[in-house]
Order: C-alpha cells, then structure tokens, then sequence
C-alpha cells in the first residue's frame, strides 16, 4: 500500500477517537459538571439572572442540542469567549501558542540530542562503573519532583545568584529564548532528560546484539564507527517515534514551567481556567490537544515506517 | 539429581522471590518501602504523629542541628515573655475590669487562655504557623502514599477487568475497549486529570482517589489485553474449557494467575505514577482540601517559605517524597527481573 492511501486510511480510524474523545469531554462538563449557571451568577444571584445566563450559555436546552453546539463549536473554532476575562477563547489560543512552542521546542530538540549522546556514552561503556552510576542518578533524578526542581531552581539561580530573571516574558522572540526561557528549560530538561536517557540505551543495547554488529566489528571497523554509524542508524527508528510521541508528556513539564515562570503560554491559561471554573477554556484545549496529540502519533508511526524500511504500509 | 525428581518444582512466586533475594539493590528498596509502609500505618493507627495542626514551636522554628550553629541569645516568643511578668499599669484602671469579671462569674469552670510553652527549634524545623514538620512530613506521606496505593489499586483492578475481557472476547468487545483506550490516551494524563478536576468542584481525598484511578488504567489494560489474546488460545486454557469451565473461570481462575507478574509490575510503577500526580495537584490546590496535609501541599507551602531562608519544610517533604520514589522505582525495576520468566531457564 502506498503512503497516500495509508495516510488517508489512518486519518480515517482517528474520526471514531476524537468522536469519543468529543464526547467525553462533552459528558463530563455538560452532564457531570452540573450547572455551570450558579458559579457564574455569583453569591447574589436571583432566578432571573440564573434563568438568563442558562439561557445564553444553552444549558436550559436538551443534552442532544447542547452535544451539536459542542460540536460546531469544534469545526468553527469559535468557542465563544471566556467566562472569566470575556476574551475570546480562538483569541487566547492564537496569542498562547507562540510562548509555549518557544519553551517546548527547544526543549524537545536539546533533551534528544542529551539523551541521545549520553545513551550513546553510557551503552558504549555497559555495565561499566560509569554506566552503573548514570543508570543510578538517572532513576535518582527522575524521582525528584519537577516541583522540587523548579523551586530550588528559581530560588538559588535566579533570586539568589540573579543569573537569570525570576519569572517574565517579553515580546521579541530572542531575548525570550536567551533571557526568559533558559532557566524553565534547563530544568525542564532535569527531569525529561532522565527517562529518555534509560529508555534510549535500551533501545542501543538491543541493536548492539545484533548480527550485523558482529559482522561489522569482524570487517575491522572500529568501535565509534560501529557506534555512531551502524548503531545509532537503526536504533533511530525507535527514538525518533518516542521523540514524537513524548510530545504530549513535555506539555506536563510546561504546565508547571509556564506557571512558575509567569511564561503566557497555554499551560498556564489551563491552570488558571481550572482555578477559576473557566469551562471553555478548558473545553477547547482537551479537544485540540487530543487533537495534536493524535496528529503527532500518526507522525511518529509515518516517520517509523519511512525510516524502516522493513516496515510495511499495512 | 533421582532424590531431586520427587519434589516439587519451585513455583514462579518461589523462583521470583528468589531471584530479588539475590538482587540487593532490589532486596534495599523494598527494605525502605517496607519502611515506609509501616510508618504510614502507625500513622494510621494514630501511634506517631496524631496531630499535625498542634502548634508546638516558635513561628518557623529551625531544625534543632540547623539551630545551634546560631548564636544562643534568640529570644523566647516576645509576646509570652511580656504577658508572664507583672504588667505595669503607670496608674490606669483596666477599663474593662468589671466587665471581665462579670464574665468570668458567669463561666466559672472557664480557663485561661494559656500561652503553651513552644519550642525554640523542632526535630526537622516548623512552618510559618510553629507547626512540627517531622508531624507534618509523617502526615503527608501516609496522604500521598495512601492516595498513590489505593488509586493504584483501583486502576490496576479496572485495568485488568478490561483488559481481560477485551483480550479474552476479542471481535467486537476488543473493538469496544480499544476505542475507548484510544480515546483515554488521546488526551494527555496531566489534561484529563485536570479537566476532571476542575468539572468536581468538591475537593477531597476519595474524589483525589477516583480522579487518578479512573483515568489511569490505561496502561494496565494494554499489557493485560495482550497477555489475554496470547494465552486464549494456549491448550490448557482450552483443555478447561473442554472440561466445561466457563468464561469466566477461565479468564480469571486459569488465564489471571498466568499474567499475574504483569499486573505486579504495572501496579507497582502506577503507585510512582500516581503519588508524582497527587503531589502536582496539591501542589497546584486542586488535591486535597486545605486541612489535609500532603507531600504536595508542603511544598506549596514551603515554596513561599524558601524565599524568607526557611529551607526545612522544603528539604522534608522533596527528600521524603525522592526516597520513596526511588526506592519504589528501583523496586519495580527489580520486580520486572525477577518475573521475567524469560530468564528462568
């Protein structure tokens, strides 16, 4: 089968997920929620303005209309406007986006090449004292809280030593990713660094068993070449689909990150909306999150099959 | 090797338990999560730290070793040593005299407020209130390890009962299940838990369990269902049916042993799991309600307290909560080797 056939065939079997994913968000904050009417109201609400905000907000309707509202809500984009700033909410996706994707690319870029390097490092040295001891501080590093990262990382970096600004954010893209952002990704990277590192070295060591590596060695070729050419080629294919498919895990480290860091981006607009009960918000960015992280799935098993050419389009 | 013949072979548990015996960085994790595990049950019972809201010491009251590097001259609480010596009245008449002691006629049996006496420094230091932090660390880890176990538990369970039908039935059952893995997987952990969150606007402990459990089977259903679609088939699993077992005895009496080293695992790495959520919804205060301690709220706390110097709830609640991670990690990894049944032979 060809790739065009195979794109369109899994974008097809996504349709039946992001309906119940849709549906799921749908149920949970239109039927489980309850009525959203009585904490927009306020303390003093009297029936009239609880009669009229269910009205505008179309909770006073049948559950099934209320699903086809969601759901144009979805194609059109236009989720109304925030319950607590009044700010369109396509508005504040569109404005948060850029400061996320400022933190979280390089981010992924510089924990893969690290990881990368330091799997390549440690599966050179197997069961060395090196690799014992980075197998151990990895586990060790991975087990400290990113919280706990993040607080003694502002404190000490920024309000102690002042290397860094404590938390903020500018309009020019480059004195964001060369002032603003560098202290969130250097400890985004403390706690995504680890995980990837384990798992990376994993993937080396089980090509490192293989035949052809015994062949090449018996050609002569030396240790880096077999290493960094034959290795790495083939233990590629895994990482780069981990890469992808970590993407949705990295938007953890940036809830936080952007929190701490007053960094405007998306993360933080959830956390505020989920303090603040501000439903569409939180409505919007499940769907299309869901959304992005299906397209990035499909990616990372796209770019498997194009690397492996073993692999079939099936 | 003939005398040998009679016994019984070791069975899996035998040989596994064997196996993480020989382990010792296995056999020291499980020690400290042993550890762990009884404090949090004394805590239950009540035996150690009863009651962490008592405020026992001076307003952030240093560690007792952090406190004799400073000098000695820190006074005791001011306001308590000015109230117990001889107030000087320069002449004025309390203006309130008669009636406080109208009130005090009234309420004979009534105390004194008492200035209890507090303490200058704390086994591992107070928080802002004088609260002990070696209370409120025991406390917040029975919260945060409780919270992990039993929503652990309660997603390992459902994970598994799904996973066992959908592996077991297949066609269109399978398809059922899958669909609704693919959704729950669509929507990253973090978000989902969040989202649900903030849809349950009461905040407590059980609604902390149900949130992580309900969503956290995901993981536990994907292994479990492979296990299932590969033992179906396997002749003693057809041989029970030809003995006129039903479904269910075979989906749970003869297939459930089989892949019960799978569940071990995943239950024990969902533990991990859960604790780190746990502590990142407190933290953010969407966890557990305001008089509930928990490795998270500490932290909350202890971030504002970092910025006035006052490290110690801090260094308590990210050092209790790293151990325990760590150890439980090193455990699962243990665990992992010593089920393997591909390293039996």
């Amino acid at each position: 089968m060809n790739l065009t056939a195979f794109l369109f065939r899994r974008l097809w079997q996504m349709i039946p997920t992001l309906l119940g994913v849709v549906l799921l968000v749908f149920l949970l904050f239109n039927w489980v929620g309850g009525d959203p009417a009585y904490v927009l109201a306020g303390k003093m609400a009297n029936p009239d303005d609880i009669a009229n905000i269910r009205h505008q907000l179309g909770v006073d309707r049948p559950l099934w209309e209320q699903l086809l509202i969601f759901v144009s809500q979805i194609v059109t984009g236009d989720f109304g406007n925030s319950w607590a700033t009044r700010e369109p909410v396509s508005e504040i996706f569109r404005t948060r986006l850029g400061p996320s994707l400022v933190l979280l690319v390089p981010m992924l870029v510089l924990e893969t090449l690290v990881a990368i390097v330091v799997a390549l490092t440690v599966a050179a040295l197997r069961g060395s004292v090196l690799d014992r001891t980075l197998m151990v501080t990895s586990t060790v590093m991975m087990s400290i809280s990113l919280l706990v990262y993040i607080i003694v990382g502002q404190y000490v970096f920024a309000s102690l030593l002042g290397w860094f600004p404590v938390k903020g954010w500018s309009d020019h893209l480059w004195r964001n990713l060369t002032t603003y952002a560098v202290l969130p990704i250097l400890l985004g990277l403390m706690v995504s660094v680890a995980p990837s590192v384990r798992l990376y070295r994993t993937f080396i060591l089980d090509e490192v068993g293989q035949d052809y590596v015994r062949t090449a060695r018996a050609k002569g070729l030396s240790e880096r070449r077999i290493l960094l050419v034959h290795v790495l080629r083939n233990a590629a294919i895994p990482i780069v689909t981990n890469v992808l498919m970590g993407l949705p895990a990295l938007l953890t480290g940036a809830f936080l990150l952007e929190r701490f860091f007053a960094i405007p981006g998306i993360g933080r607009e959830i956390i505020m909306a989920v303090e603040r009960s501000d439903f569409p918000i939180i409505k919007a960015a499940t769907v299309y999150v869901a959304m992005a992280t299906l397209l990035a799935n499909l990616l990372g098993d796209l770019l498997y099959r194009v690397l492996d050419p073993r692999v079939h389009f099936e | 090797m003939s005398a040998r013949a009679s016994e019984t072979s070791p069975g899996l548990w035998t040989l596994a338990w064997r196996r993480l015996q020989q382990d010792r960085v296995g056999m020291t994790a499980l020690i400290v999560v042993g550890c762990y595990l009884v404090v949090v049950l004394l805590a239950l019972m009540g035996w150690v730290a009863p009651d962490w809201t008592r405020e026992v010491g001076v307003n952030y009251a240093p560690p007792v070793f952090w406190a004799d590097d400073q000098d000695e001259t820190a006074q005791p609480s001011q306001a308590g040593q000015a109230l117990s010596g001889p107030v000087p009245l320069y002449g004025l008449q309390d203006p309130l005299a008669t009636e406080l002691a109208a009130i005090r006629a009234q309420h004979p049996g009534a105390q004194e407020a008492t200035e209890v006496p507090r303490r200058l420094s704390l086994p591992l230091g107070g928080d802002k209130w004088g609260h002990d932090v070696l209370t409120k660390v025991i406390k917040g880890s029975e919260t945060s390890i409780l919270v992990g176990l039993v929503a652990a538990i309660l997603a390992t369970l459902l994970g598994t009962v799904m996973g066992a039908v959908a592996g077991y039935f297949g066609r269109w059952v399978d398809d059922a299940f899958n669909w609704l893995y693919g959704v729950f997987t669509a929507i990253p952990y973090l978000l989902l838990v969040f989202a649900i969150a903030a849809v349950l606007q009461q905040k407590g402990v059980v609604t902390l369990v149900l949130i992580l459990g309900l969503t956290g089977w995901t993981g536990v259903f994907r292994l479990v269902r492979a296990e299932y679609l590969k033992h179906k088939s396997r002749e003693y699993v057809l041989a029970a049916g030809a003995m006129g077992a039903s479904h269910m005895r075979r989906m749970f009496v003869h297939i459930l042993p089989n892949t019960s080293h799978v569940i071990l695992v995943q239950l024990s790495q969902n533990v991990v799991g859960f604790i780190k959520s746990e502590v990142i919804l407190s933290f953010l205060g969407f966890g557990v309600p305001v008089d509930v301690v928990s490795w998270g709220s500490m932290l909350n706390e202890a971030q504002n307290e970092l910025i006035l110097g006052k490290w110690w709830q801090l260094a308590a609640a990210g050092v209790a909560m790293a151990i325990l991670v760590t150890a439980f990690s090193m455990l699962t990894d243990a665990l992992r080797d010593a089920l393997d049944p591909k390293l039996k032979y």
